[in-house]
């Protein structure tokens, strides 16, 4: 067994795909700091060009939601269709939408 | 073999034993993330080796591609500098003289990106790239290892000791060099030195490391005087192609 307390920090990984574009979670990497963090991210997460720009950030600095109050927090949006904005009717030759 | 053809060869013999001993780290480096870097750089030198091995066949002209020359030459024919056929050691001896060499590598690429014979110009322009990334990591992990606890630093010290000796051997000139210089295609590597030093410096300053004492140089491997860690390596490198003769997949 390794033992947890040696091991390097977990930092989660984002990836910006090209310009224009957001940045988007792809996993994790183990570091002792963030320049390492860079370079394993890099060298685990963009080598088959996946990437313009990358972000590193500690996982202990994210807050999660708690899964028990998953119900409480997302179910009241399923019944409220009418937030999506689909009740419009488009009118023909309208692009860029 | 014309002295252009045997040029090409030793740029891609260095990238090829360097490629080759990088890889022996596949599975077994200090950690997942650790071991895709070092795989990664691996794959990079072997691409390098595979233009530049396949540019000398093409100068020779005698049938030999990149394969042949990689596959069916024996020690005494290869001409890498001794510095990339060292036994990896741990950790800090491989990033040792993954420090020296890549940071001679990223000097020379940024060199040749300009030279006259556009087909070592263009295999410099690629690679030029991917050199100043891994001179880039070898310098941090040398200054990790340095500035980071006394078992770290102590390993780093005997990694450069090991590696300081075969370093010189990098900006040799002999008569193959110039005559490359002569048809646009050499590099006047002594030139390199000076920024070679500096860039050494810096990271060992960093690291709070001395630059380890001068040595008379180990010289060689260009002209075939090998290790005798070299016939090691190539006989797991070219076992298949030794025993299976033009075997493919």
């Amino acid at each position: 067994m390794s033992d947890a307390s040696k091991e390097w920090p977990l930092w989660e990984v984002f990836v910006r795909g090209k310009g224009g574009l957001s940045h988007r979670h792809v996993g994790s990497v183990h570091a002792a700091d963030a320049q390492m963090a860079l370079e394993h991210a890099r060298d685990t997460y963009t080598r088959r060009m996946e990437g313009v720009s990358l972000w590193v950030l500690p996982s202990a600095q994210i807050t999660a939601s708690d899964p028990g109050e998953a119900a409480a927090l997302f179910e009241p949006a399923e019944d409220k269709v009418y937030r999506h904005p689909t009740f419009y009717k488009i009118p023909d030759g309208i692009t860029h939408i | 073999m014309e002295k252009l053809a045997q040029y090409a060869l030793r740029l891609g013999d260095d990238a090829l034993i360097l490629g080759q001993r990088l890889s022996e780290w596949c599975g077994h480096a200090p950690a997942l993330e650790v071991d895709l870097s070092l795989a990664n750089i691996a794959l990079d030198q072997v691409g390098q080796a595979t233009h530049f091995l396949n540019l000398a066949g093409a100068i020779e002209a005698k049938g030999r591609d990149g394969d042949a020359l990689a596959f069916h030459r024996d020690v005494m024919d290869f001409t890498n500098c001794l510095l990339v056929e060292q036994p990896n050691g741990d950790f800090a001896q491989t990033m040792a003289r993954q420090f020296l060499y890549a940071h001679y590598q990223h000097l020379l690429f940024e060199a040749m990106r300009s030279v006259q014979d556009e087909r070592f110009a263009a295999i410099a322009a690629k690679a030029v790239k991917e050199t100043a990334y891994h001179a880039k990591l070898a310098s941090d992990w040398v200054i990790r290892l340095g500035d980071g606890t006394e078992e770290s630093r102590a390993r780093m010290i005997a990694g450069l000791d090991w590696m300081w000796r075969f370093a010189d051997e990098l900006f040799v000139m002999d008569e193959i060099d110039e005559a490359a210089i002569k048809v646009g295609a050499g590099i006047d590597k002594p030139a390199l030195r000076p920024a070679w030093d500096a860039r050494i410096d810096a990271a060992l300053a960093e690291a709070g490391l001395e630059r380890p004492a001068s040595r008379r140089p180990v010289l060689g491997g260009r002209t075939g005087r090998h290790s005798e860690h070299l016939g090691h390596l190539l006989s797991q490198m070219q076992f298949l192609q030794r025993a299976y003769p033009g075997a493919t997949w």
